[in-house]
């Protein structure tokens, strides 16, 4: 197994500065007070594999990164080599200074999730947040077994174990064989400098493969009669069963949108927005302009799923589909999909639009049918999120 | 003299555990419970060998795979199985929220033990079988009277039977119109049983589910976006298994009649409500109920469940058949109902349960029956009161607002301050020879219990399990591991969840579990 510390995740979270993304904030929040979790978190979850010490071969970074807290928590750990930590020039942007002294930066992050795969380790455990989520996703992948242990200050994606000892509970029940299975979740992140300034803008970066029991995944925590896997094939059956051969639609982000063209045989890319018919993929990972374009030529639906565990519709992780694209797009044509599950994890708070045109938000406001699976709808509430 | 070792309170308990295997695990080759006699040669020569009078396609190539086991080995399988169980003749049951699992009176089951009852053959002729007859008729006549409604069928064999027997009564009626193409959606409640959307999709409908609005009321401005002219009908459960009753059942009937549908309640959670409120002024033109809840008969594991379909007039041509009918002289079958659904079930329904219902109600009479509705109303508020007692507890939605016969309680405070979860509790209770239910899935209500008093259960029966739950939440702060380690003193298993959502991976027969696993 392999574990990665962001030894500066969370620092701005007690001192309230929204994130720790940047040396500025870094060092604010150390002048604030700032001290940072993510070693003490990690431990927290170690504590529950130590048991299984003996049969695990631990990778580790060096100090803050990851061997310290493995050695307290008496491991002994193999350190791996990052190239961050031995070449500080080449990163874009340090980020941090650990309690050991070395400044880490995220490409640190990256190099150690590279090495650890290439290492063959069957678990990549991390603590940090969103941003690190991000880092080691733009590293290896959607096709490799990770953990989060939360210790940002950004938790949004849901990567992450509800607590540190439930992140070392299922890493050890992975580990063991015990027939937890992998799921891929979403990893979301904010941009910091707009969120600083009150702005709310979160991308869908992608998904991590992580082993999943509903009870201690966060943003999962609502248990469903049927896997998401199985509901998502009922959902897209659906869909695919309304899609009338002249009818092209714009295809949303996200995984359930991305079964929907699975099941009709076709590419989907997973964070973009792709064009389909239903036997045929027109364009692929296409921009505002591009959809606008092909409206003027025919007309569009459009099948869209909420992104990240706040339950936007529009706004968030899918601006490719504008104000100027919605209005083109005919109501009755608009497919809704999403997973019960989903639904029922945002307890009750309405699902949310924000397109940036105020006026379209409150015309798409009100009582949405929402397909959650075969001949299966839910009457949902959509507000504006603006 | 002073007890060396005095009792505790909550009570110990140690439940036997016999590591018993699967009976198909037990089978021996050769092994037989009974050796039956040859056929004797003057018989056989009279009736012949009925195995060559069955038809080809009805005869098996292969014998069944049927365990083989001597008699004492069956028997010791059972009763070691029936030492590792729970239920309300053992201790007090009522976690099993919206299951309304009261106490069976054992003289009813007497009643339908005696030969009078098991040696009569579905197929006697009428003029021989009058008493049981006047049963059903009577008990049918008791049923609308407690709902309002104009006409039943006793023939469901469980609650989701009837709601399938209903939607089939409102599909057959729809039809009878020439919308039963048009009118392709029902509409049903997250917090009503998924039986009715379940038995609806069986129907061929789409379902178009409601969420509650924020005060855990179905959302009324929902039902209005919903309704429209494919609407075929609402099926909904009055109260909810959150416990709350519906203040505007009223106008929900009434819109869905606007719209042209037709509106069946399932009537499930009656056991607050009867002698109280009744289907037919709330504007419904089918219900149901299940006769091993709110009447008292056992439920399916302890015998066969009995569900009844009720109707309105207009929905009367559509029961299944047969009806029971009275010429004044006589009571008969009546099979010449042309357009009925036909039959949900073989013959005429589970006649043990409808007599044990018959004797219930004819023991309480109808004072008796409201009776019984306001203790289990007062049961189960007074539960209500003392489990909000307990730390980490809340009930979600109707603030401050008291709870008709259940309350789907939730540990949120809890797991958030402890890191136990409500699936872990649900283990540990076992513990103490007691159980409870969570809820249907998804779970809306976070971290959920159910618990139903019922009426059956005495003040000091609730103060007990409120004891109970009182030491796990204490165990959750002080020492969560034994939560997490539980069960300790019973043979319940802490199983993986994964398989349970998966239909690859379940398996409901042993055939199923061997094909799916590989196993021989």
């Amino acid at each position: 197994m392999g574990l990665i510390v962001n030894p500066i995740a969370g620092i701005g979270g007690r001192v309230g500065l929204k994130g720790s993304d940047s040396l500025d904030i870094q060092q604010r929040a150390r002048m604030l007070g700032a001290v940072p979790l993510a070693g003490e978190r990690a431990a927290s979850a170690l504590e529950l594999l130590l048991p299984l010490s003996e049969n695990i071969e631990l990778l580790v970074p060096p100090k803050e990164m990851g061997e310290t807290v493995a050695r307290s928590c008496g491991f002994n750990p193999q350190i791996i080599q990052t190239s961050g930590l031995t070449n500080k020039s080449l990163a874009p942007f340090p980020i941090g200074r650990g309690e050991g002294g070395d400044e880490t930066t995220p490409e640190d992050t990256r190099c150690s999730a590279r090495t650890m795969q290439e290492a063959g380790a069957d678990l990549i455990l991390f603590s940090g947040g969103d941003g690190t989520a991000r880092d080691i996703y733009t590293a290896i992948g959607n096709n490799f077994p990770v953990l989060g242990i939360p210790a940002g200050v950004k938790i949004q994606s849901a990567v992450f174990a509800t607590t540190p000892r439930s992140a070392g509970e299922l890493a050890a029940e992975f580990l063991q064989g015990k027939g937890v299975r992998l799921q891929e979740a979403e990893v979301v992140d904010l941009d910091e400098d707009a969120y600083r300034l009150g702005q709310i803008v979160t991308r869908l970066y992608g998904y991590l493969k992580i082993p999943y029991r509903r009870e201690v995944i966060q943003n999962q925590k609502v248990p469903s009669p049927a896997s998401s896997a199985v509901q998502m094939q009922g959902i897209a059956t659906d869909v695919i069963e309304q899609m009338k051969p002249d009818l092209a639609f714009i295809l949303g982000p996200g995984t359930t949108t991305r079964t929907v063209a699975e099941q009709i045989g076709l590419p989907k890319t997973l964070v973009g927005v792709d064009i389909i018919t239903h036997n045929e993929l027109l364009a692929a990972d296409v921009g505002e302009r591009q959809i606008l374009e092909m409206l003027e030529r025919r007309p569009l639906g459009l099948i869209i799923t909420p992104t990240g565990g706040q339950g936007f519709l529009f706004g968030r992780g899918n601006q490719q589909i504008s104000p100027d694209v919605i209005r083109r797009v005919k109501d009755e044509n608009i497919l809704v999909i999403c997973l019960a599950s989903k639904i029922a994890a945002l307890l009750g708070r309405p699902l949310l639009v924000d397109t940036g045109d105020y006026e379209l938000d409150h015309l798409l406001a009100g009582y949405i049918k929402v397909i959650t699976g075969y001949h299966e709808r839910i009457i949902y509430r959509l507000i504006s999120g603006s | 003299m002073k007890p060396i070792n005095p009792k505790p309170s909550p009570r110990r308990y140690h439940q036997a555990s016999w590591d018993e295997p699967v009976i198909f695990e037990l089978s021996q080759p050769g092994q037989r419970g009974v050796l039956l006699p040859p056929v004797e040669t003057g018989i056989e020569q009279e009736v012949g060998n009925p195995a060559q009078m069955l038809p080809d396609q009805l005869r098996r190539t292969v014998p069944p795979a049927l365990p083989e086991m001597s008699q004492v080995h069956v028997l010791r399988h059972y009763d070691r199985i029936s030492q590792e169980n729970l239920g309300v003749d053992l201790n007090i049951d009522i976690g099993q929220g919206t299951c309304t699992m009261k106490y069976s009176p054992k003289i009813n089951d007497q009643l339908a033990h005696t030969h009078k009852l098991t040696e009569l053959h579905p197929l006697q002729d009428f003029s021989t079988v009058q008493g049981i007859l006047e049963v059903m008729y009577r008990l049918e006549g008791m049923l609308k009277e407690i709902s309002g409604m104009d006409r039943f069928s006793l023939q469901p064999g469980a609650g989701g039977a009837a709601i399938y027997a209903n939607i089939c009564m409102m599909r057959a009626y729809h039809a009878s119109r020439g919308e039963g193409k048009q009118r392709d959606e029902v509409i049903t409640t997250i917090f009503s049983h998924p039986s009715n959307a379940a038995a609806a999709k069986v129907a061929g409908y789409k379902v178009i589910t409601l969420y509650p609005d924020s005060e855990g009321y179905p959302d009324l401005e929902a039902l209005k976006a919903a309704v429209s002219e494919r609407t075929a009908g609402l099926l909904i459960t009055n109260p909810e298994d959150t416990g709350i009753f519906n203040p505007k059942i009223a106008e929900f009937t009434r819109i869905v009649h606007e719209a042209g549908g037709i509106c069946s309640y399932d009537q499930a959670n009656a056991n607050g409500i009867i002698g109280i409120t009744r289907a037919r002024e709330a504007g419904f033109d089918l219900c149901h109920f299940n006769l091993h809840k709110t009447f008292s008969t056992p439920h399916g594991c302890g015998g066969p469940g009995a569900g009844a379909s009720g109707v309105t007039e207009k929905l009367i041509p559509f029961l299944p058949v047969p009806t029971t009918e009275f010429d004044g002289q006589k009571y008969y079958l009546d099979y010449n109902r042309p357009k009925s659904i036909g039959k949900i079930r073989p013959f005429y329904g589970v006649t043990a349960n409808i007599l044990r219902s018959y004797a219930w109600i004819m023991s309480l009479g109808a004072d008796g029956l409201r009776e019984v509705a306001e203790i289990a109303v007062l049961n189960n508020n007074y539960l209500l009161k003392k489990v909000l007692e307990i730390r980490g507890v809340s009930a979600p939605y109707a603030k401050g607002k008291r709870r008709v016969e259940q309350v789907r309680y939730s540990w949120e405070q809890l797991t958030q301050e402890t890191g136990v979860h409500s699936e872990e509790i649900e283990i540990r209770v076992t513990d103490f020879g007691m159980h409870y239910w969570t809820s249907h899935h998804p779970f809306v209500v976070p971290e959920p219990m159910t618990l139903e008093p019922t009426e059956s259960y005495s003040k000091a029966d609730l103060d007990e399990y409120v004891a109970v739950l009182n030491q796990i939440s204490a165990e959750a702060y002080t020492n969560p591991e034994i939560i997490k380690t539980a069960p300790h003193n019973s043979t319940v298993h802490q199983t993986q969840q994964e398989p349970f959502d998966n239909p690859d991976e379940w398996a409901v027969t042993w055939r199923a579990y061997r094909r799916k696993t590989g196993k021989k």
